[in-house]
């Protein structure tokens, strides 16, 4: 070893040494050029490997990053090991993972300069008891993303919290067969959101002080586009009431403060059984992408959106939509709770059985702007499409969080 | 005694070549493990200044910016084989080949003071990457697996002095920039793009490749205004620069933006489109390029920033390229504006 703080510990298995590889635990304290001893662990490691991380606080100058399958890296608890980027001075990310089969748990990671943990192409990653924060709460200069898995087949994100992110806590972009859940998104722009994916299950989430609490987006011109099959259920979704402090450019520096769940150009996203509440401009937003774009590969309508089994409680009483104040005027000063833009018109128009009013703008047309929203109310209906499949995660990941 | 002098000339040449060759030990190469010390692999004769003469020297025509740092290339081959140039005008190289680049700057007396020396090594299973420090004597350099920082001072063209943190990649950084399809992969050689600084070396590269019968013209060089159109120079300059990630088998692949060899989509350019995960990249601003304003294009604000958060490219980045900002600046400034 020619590292003194690197102290690897072979936990040999006898009973399996003869038919499979060593699997062992490198341990890694805090302390003295830790940003070295920890990177060089995180490289050394073989598949099977666990990379343990000390309790106490790791100062970090650089990115880190981890492209070995079949590693876990955990720590002592969120509460215990903190990776601490506050004199970041390199690299987009504090972690990234590249590697597949990778499980991260039981730690913090605070203040990094770029986006927090980020995974790309790391197919079968769990996310699990990890805390990524600002600690600054929300600001312009905090980082984009906090959790940041993208480009990966089978995703979990379970039991982590992520706050102060100035475009989303929990972001899962460019996926497939996604689970976020049993998270708390606190302070971020977005709280959870997931961008042309496909195939999501967001559930049981608390998602308060946020600008907006879950969003479920599409984007053109990006590699994998036509975001579909996302449920959002039995999530909490309150209060998100934190101004909008997204750098202008991001496409959430749009999403109106006081947004609590927001479905953007997808096809067949299901809201159901959430509780939503003090969101100041709507409980529920669903709209197409209305800005100019010419990619012909895509569709930028929502489309095969139901919404039902949702608790409401206030929303509506503050839009922050351009001309969204005239039309709560026009509506006795507030808007429903429920709103949809009425972009594509009837074949696009949201099923909704939840038993508050819901309206659409009637902005049929992507290029019309809100001066020239012809509101009515929808008419909710009984008739609900089929549901979606439950996503069924491979056992080994669930194995991870048993 | 003048065919004596000429045998013992043509003995001594043998011997040298002889020499040279023994040298470079391919079995470093080749070998799972990765030496602790870049004399393993016999490439410099004791200093980053005295590279074997197995070495064959090469140089871009428009390289990677990494902070202003000297580069020297190197290219081995084991005797007897050679490269062959794809349609694309890509080098292919044998297994048991290195690829050497060396990083540095001149000190005020002039002399380039080497910090650190990169291989990429073609091995059975594919290209492997690693990053080696010159330790403080100068003599050897140590492998720095997870990379490493030296203070660097400098001066830029226009005399600004400049003390930066100066970053040796880890080996996973490496990866990051040298990556194509998760396999890592050679950049920088592509015929079209190729220089030698002596017209012997030009011929003692092309002498060991199979050469097409048509190769691909020299491309723009980015800071010779004779060699291309602003245009044809602000490409190559982003190809270099940043089509190694963003490309749609690289790092940068989410982002929908490329700039790998013959992307002329003017979206995929950055043209009008906006950011996806700029985060506090995008400046407050709304496309990646907007024709006629570089002041408000994200692509000249990230180039700008040294801010690790905003800074494009990533790496190699502790200080902005003023020259080529100048270069893309000029280039989104005679667009029309949209």
């Amino acid at each position: 070893m020619r590292d003194k703080g690197v102290h690897a510990i072979i936990a040999v298995s006898l009973a399996f040494a003869s038919t499979t590889a060593f699997a062992k635990t490198i341990s890694v304290a805090a302390g003295d050029d830790a940003q070295a001893r920890l990177q060089e662990a995180l490289i050394g490691a073989v598949p099977g490997d666990v990379v343990e991380l000390g309790s106490g606080r790791f100062r970090l100058t650089d990115g880190l990053s981890l492209d070995v399958a079949k590693v876990t890296v955990k720590g002592q608890g969120s509460g215990q090991t903190i990776l601490d980027f506050t004199g970041q001075l390199g690299a987009g990310e504090g972690l990234l993972v590249t590697s597949d089969d990778v499980v991260l748990r039981d730690f913090a990671v605070e203040n990094t300069k770029g986006d927090g943990i980020k995974s790309k192409g790391a197919d079968r990653i769990v996310y699990y008891q990890l805390r990524v924060e600002w600690t600054g709460g929300p600001k312009e200069t905090n980082g984009a993303y906090g959790i940041y898995p993208v480009e990966s087949q089978d995703v979990l994100v379970d039991s982590v919290l992520v706050r102060g992110a100035s475009d989303a806590g929990i972001y899962v972009g460019q996926s497939r067969n996604i689970v976020v859940r049993n998270s708390v998104a606190l302070e971020n722009v977005a709280g959870i959101e997931i961008e042309n994916s496909y195939d999501a299950d967001v559930h049981d989430n608390l998602t308060t002080r946020n600008t907006g609490g879950i969003l479920v987006f599409d984007l053109p011109n990006l590699l994998q586009m036509g975001g579909k099959n996302v449920r959002i259920f039995e999530n909490v979704v309150v209060d998100n009431s934190t101004p909008n402090f997204a750098p202008k450019g991001n496409i959430v520096a749009n999403v109106p403060t006081g947004t609590g769940v927001m479905v953007m150009a997808n096809r067949n996203v299901h809201v159901f059984d959430n509780m939503l509440g003090q969101n100041g401009t709507a409980n529920i937003m669903v709209v197409g992408y209305r800005y100019p774009q010419n990619d012909p590969k895509y569709d930028p309508i929502a489309r095969g959106v139901a919404i039902w089994g949702n608790q409401h409680d206030k929303a509506g009483w503050d839009p922050k939509f351009p001309g969204s104040q005239q039309i709560a005027q026009a509506l006795g000063g507030s808007l429903p709770p429920i709103f949809w833009d009425g972009a594509g018109g009837d074949a696009a128009r949201p099923v909704i059985a939840d038993p508050v009013p819901a309206l659409s703008l009637g902005l049929t047309d992507l290029i019309a702007t809100p001066e020239s929203a012809q509101p009515t109310m929808l008419q909710t209906t009984a008739n609900l499409p089929p549901e979606l499949p439950r996503i069924r995660l491979p056992e080994s990941m669930e194995a991870v969080v048993r | 005694m003048r065919l004596l002098l000429a045998a013992i000339a043509c003995l001594a040449l043998t011997v040298s070549v002889k020499g040279t060759s023994a040298q470079i030990a391919e079995a470093a190469i080749m070998s799972a493990e990765n030496p602790a010390l870049l004399s393993s692999f016999g490439f410099f004769d004791g200093a980053a200044s005295k590279p074997s003469a197995a070495l064959l020297p090469y140089a871009l025509r428009t390289p990677l910016f990494s902070d202003y740092a000297e580069k020297q290339r190197f290219l081995y081959m084991p005797p007897g084989k050679s490269y062959t140039v794809d349609q694309t005008g890509r080098l292919q190289f044998p297994v048991g080949s290195a690829l050497i680049k060396s990083f540095g700057y001149h000190d005020a007396a002039g002399n380039l003071n080497i910090i650190e020396t990169r291989l990429l090594l073609h091995r059975a299973e594919g290209w492997v990457a690693l990053p080696y420090v010159w330790n403080a004597d100068g003599k050897d350099a140590t492998l720095k697996i997870g990379g490493a920082r030296k203070a660097v001072e400098f001066a830029k063209a226009d005399g600004a002095k400049m003390a930066i943190s100066y970053a040796v990649p880890n080996k996973n950084q490496c990866k990051q920039c040298h990556s194509t399809k998760d396999a890592v992969m050679p950049v920088g050689p592509v015929w079209q793009n190729l220089a030698f600084e002596t017209a012997k070396a030009r011929a003692n590269f092309a002498k060991r490749g199979e050469l097409p019968s048509s190769l691909p013209a020299a491309e723009a060089k980015w800071d010779d205004a004779k060699s291309g159109t602003v245009e044809e120079r602000a490409l190559a300059y982003l190809r270099v620069n940043c089509g190694h990630c963003h490309k749609p088998t690289g790092s940068a692949s989410n982002s929908g933006l490329f700039y790998d060899d013959h992307e002329r989509n003017p979206a995929a350019l950055g043209i009008g489109k906006r950011p996806v995960a700029a985060g506090r990249g995008s400046g407050n601003f709304d496309f990646v390029i907007e024709p006629g304003h570089p002041e408000r294009s994200i692509l000249t604000y990230r180039m700008k920033s040294v801010d690790p958060g905003i800074a494009m490219p990533e790496l190699g980045r502790a200080s902005a390229h003023d020259e080529g900002v100048a270069l893309l600046g000029a280039w989104i400034k005679s667009m029309k504006p949209i």
